[in-house]
């Protein structure tokens, strides 16, 4: 599977804490990707080159998660619109490289929506893909072990998790994403939600939920609870055991 | 335009008869705090309910004037603005596809610089630094089922049904309005 990597500056700088954590923390399904080492540069114009952005293949075929999400929906999804922020993001980074060879302030904040929005958006619809498996591949097999005490102990339940999460996440005004995230200083699971395509930064990724309109619409049209209800069917929770297990045994 | 009218709007005002049942009695018991914590809800479901009733009347079917260009004063300000219509229209667009999320694009009216201006606004969050003149819903949910991810060819067709006589009527009371 193709995969994206960081993006380094000279001068030590990166482009944000978010994007550097990311970068470390981010293990598409099966294959895993190192990312650049960060280093200090001695001039500000000695930095790395660095190859574009790719957007990441679907684990599985676009119908293998139906009938809870249609093919149709995940071939869109997946070929254009997670696909226009993987392009989005390459020009916004192409532009921000130019911006910082000129030490032009200004300009290099200017750029900071249209990479956070594509920038979020890659990285939020990568985790995704390898969130979804098909039935028969695990999809929708609950969590146990590690996992599961962590849920239960934050939620009591599975049911009560998925309950709570689901109530959350259909509340997200316009769009937006719900995750279950690890906390890293209390040592918990918690639920976050973030609108448009802002990443999740405050905690570590373990699991997220598209609800943006385009996640559903063709199928489930405005009745976002029931896309919901259903997305649990096709959730792979070994990923995010994954995930956790790193995440609880990473040092940073 | 079922859904969008029959569900979504009709959620907003849902929505929005809730929360405003739920301030009132915070109101009435002085619960400052908890009208506070009402004003996501009213701003969401206020602004949706507001927003889409606006919209409904920018809309109007091809044979009662629906895409018929505007004229007069309308005009007018249109070009003094943007040059021509089609030149507001390509930087309408541009603007308003390009909003990151759910959104609306404006033409509203500014009161006191008295000319006519493009507003984007993210959510259902209500246009309020100018008079509302024509707004356009680009919330996925406003063209998807049709226009998929093209947002775009979604801008591109709807001017064939805007109906600029609302736009023009909402131009002349906002100019001679005193407020």
């Amino acid at each position: 599977m193709s995969f994206s990597r960081g993006f380094v500056f000279s001068r030590g700088f990166y482009l944000s804490p978010g994007v550097s954590s990311f970068a470390k923390g981010f293990n598409p399904s099966s294959s895993t990707v190192r990312p650049l080492p960060f280093k200090k540069m001695a001039s500000p114009n000695n930095y790395i080159s660095r190859s574009k952005y790719t957007l990441p293949d679907l684990p599985y075929d676009y119908g293998a998660l139906e009938p809870f999400i249609s093919a149709e929906i995940m071939q869109i999804h997946h070929s254009k619109h997670h696909q226009a922020y993987v392009n989005g993001l390459n020009v916004a980074e192409e532009k921000f490289e130019q911006a910082f060879k000129e030490q032009d302030v200004p300009g290099q904040i200017a750029l900071q929506s249209a990479l956070k929005f594509n920038g979020g958006g890659h990285v939020n619809h990568s985790l995704f893909w390898t969130n979804l498996a098909p039935t028969k591949e695990g999809g929708g097999e609950p969590p146990k072990g590690a996992l599961l005490s962590a849920i239960q102990k934050e939620f009591g339940s599975l049911d009560d998790f998925i309950s709570k999460f689901n109530t959350t996440t259909a509340a997200v005004q316009g769009s937006g994403w719900g995750w279950l995230g690890y906390n890293k200083s209390s040592k918990r699971v918690e639920i976050v939600t973030l609108p448009n395509q802002d990443p999740l930064t405050t905690h570590v990724p373990l699991l997220g939920i598209d609800v943006w309109e385009h996640a559903y619409y063709l199928q489930y049209k405005n009745v976002r609870p029931d896309y919901l209800k259903a997305i649990w069917n096709v959730v792979n929770w070994k990923t995010v055991a994954e995930r956790l297990a790193k995440a609880q045994s990473s040092s940073e | 335009m079922q859904i969008h009218h029959s569900k979504h709007h009709q959620a907003y005002v849902n929505g929005l008869n809730v929360a405003e049942e739920k301030f009132e009695q915070a109101f009435k018991e002085q619960d400052v705090p908890g009208q506070i914590a009402l004003q996501s809800a009213l701003k969401f479901n206020g602004g949706g309910h507001v927003n889409h009733s606006l919209f409904w009347t920018n809309l109007a079917p091809t044979k009662e004037g629906g895409g018929e260009p505007p004229k007069g004063a309308l005009l007018s300000a249109i070009q003094k603005e943007f040059g021509s219509l089609d030149d507001f229209i390509s930087k309408f667009n541009t603007t308003t596809a390009a909003v990151q999320g759910s959104g609306w694009g404006w033409l509203g009216y500014n009161k006191s610089s008295k000319r006519v201006e493009i507003v984007t606004l993210p959510n259902q969050d209500p246009l309020t630094t100018h008079v509302p003149l024509l707004g356009i819903d680009v919330w996925e949910h406003a063209y998807y089922l049709q226009y998929k991810n093209v947002r775009p060819d979604y801008l591109k067709a709807i001017w064939n049904v805007v109906n600029w006589k609302t736009v023009a009527e909402r131009l002349a009371k906002a100019q001679s309005s005193s407020e």
